[in-house]
């Protein structure tokens, strides 16, 4: 009151009370959309480049499969040829198929024959794997298939 | 006096300081990931074997175990394989007045690529030892090639991009009508240049 009656010229402060709530508000729009990866990768997964791509749009119509070497940690026990990742754990080529059903099951009815499988598998993986694991998928009658990439020029494996 | 009567007021200056943080932590940490890919859709276990293609209409792909491309008979580089698997494709090589004529080929009409889009197959062997990378690279390459072929008939007959209309065929934001009419038209592209990509052993027809 004192400083506004002794000068004019200086300007009321503006009130940044409200400051804290845009920012909140900015904040819980940001915990709201992202996403937190809820799966700990136990193996490598630097996946390759292209840029004919699509959206993979309903996670819920996904089931992830993710292939590499394991990680510096697991290294050591597991050696460096690459692993098949399910749900958390490494897994046999052998438990893809039960895996994938079981994951199905657990699917609404509705949407059962929408469900992508994503290959997560990372850019140094011997195609060997990745065919062995489209023939298990095959076995189960899940057809659709999605190499999951990164979005980008695809700059050939050349290492 | 004057200051007892008053309550004090908390200050909350810092609040905003406090939020700053926690929002600056949630960007940095958390990656909006819609995680992106190449469709594709597998074969059935099926018992009955392929009808045998012309092999005229078959492009032959392979990759050995050092990551080498080899096209029908040669050694080819990764950046021209769009541009021969489009010439394969759109080649057109039924003379007009057949049946199977391609009229909206707009390719050379050679006798050694496909008599039609319709028709042609590409068959894609990959080496065991190969690495998924180039595996990768490969089927983006081709289906660079189909996309933007189809592109190019959907200008033609429809003024819009193919890999648009399936855009926005997928956002739901219109109508059913709207939508079927969508449908229609990315089938009616998709019949003009299939995507035939077989990674089994593609047998040719002898003549």
């Amino acid at each position: 009151m004192k400083s506004i009656r002794n000068s004019k010229k200086a300007q009321p402060a503006i009130s940044t009370a409200a400051l804290p709530d845009i920012v909140f508000i900015l904040l819980f729009f940001f915990m709201t959309v992202t996403t937190i990866k809820s799966e700990t990768l136990l193996v490598d997964n630097n996946l390759p480049q292209a840029n004919q791509v699509k959206k993979l749009e309903k996670k819920d119509r996904v089931i992830e499969i993710y292939v590499g070497r394991p990680n510096q940690d697991l290294a050591k026990v597991l050696g460096s040829e690459p692993r098949i990742q399910l749900n958390n754990k490494i897994a046999h080529i052998n438990e893809v198929g039960p895996y994938v059903l079981q994951e199905l099951a657990q699917k609404p009815d509705a949407i059962r024959n929408l469900v992508t499988v994503s290959l997560k598998i990372d850019k140094e993986v011997n195609v060997g794997v990745v065919s062995d694991i489209k023939e298990e998928l095959r076995k189960v009658n899940l057809l659709k298939v999605n190499y999951t990439v990164f979005q980008g020029n695809s700059q050939v494996g050349k290492l | 006096m004057n200051r007892n009567r008053e309550n004090p007021e908390v200050n909350a200056g810092s609040m905003a300081d406090i939020a700053f943080l926690l929002l600056i932590f949630f960007l940095v940490t958390a990656t909006i990931q819609t995680d992106v890919g190449l469709d594709r859709k597998l074969p059935p276990k099926e018992t009955i074997p392929p009808p045998p293609v012309n092999e005229r209409n078959i492009f032959r792909l392979s990759l050995n175990k050092n990551d080498e491309l080899f096209v029908e008979d040669g050694i080819m580089e990764l950046e021209d394989l769009k541009i021969a698997a489009m010439a394969f494709l759109d080649n057109g090589g039924v003379p007009k007045g057949n049946e199977n004529h391609c009229g909206y080929c707009k390719g050379t009409g050679s006798p050694d690529a496909s008599d039609n889009p319709v028709k042609a197959v590409i068959s894609f062997n990959s080496d065991r030892e190969a690495s998924y990378g180039m595996y990768v690279s490969v089927q983006d390459a081709l289906t660079a090639a189909y996309n933007e072929l189809r592109n190019r008939e959907s200008q033609r007959l429809y003024g819009k991009n193919y890999v648009d209309m399936e855009e926005s065929y997928y956002s739901d934001d219109m109508s059913h009508e709207e939508k079927m009419a969508l449908q229609r038209e990315i089938e009616t592209i998709r019949d003009m240049f299939p995507m035939k990509l077989s990674e089994a052993e593609t047998i040719s027809k002898l003549n």
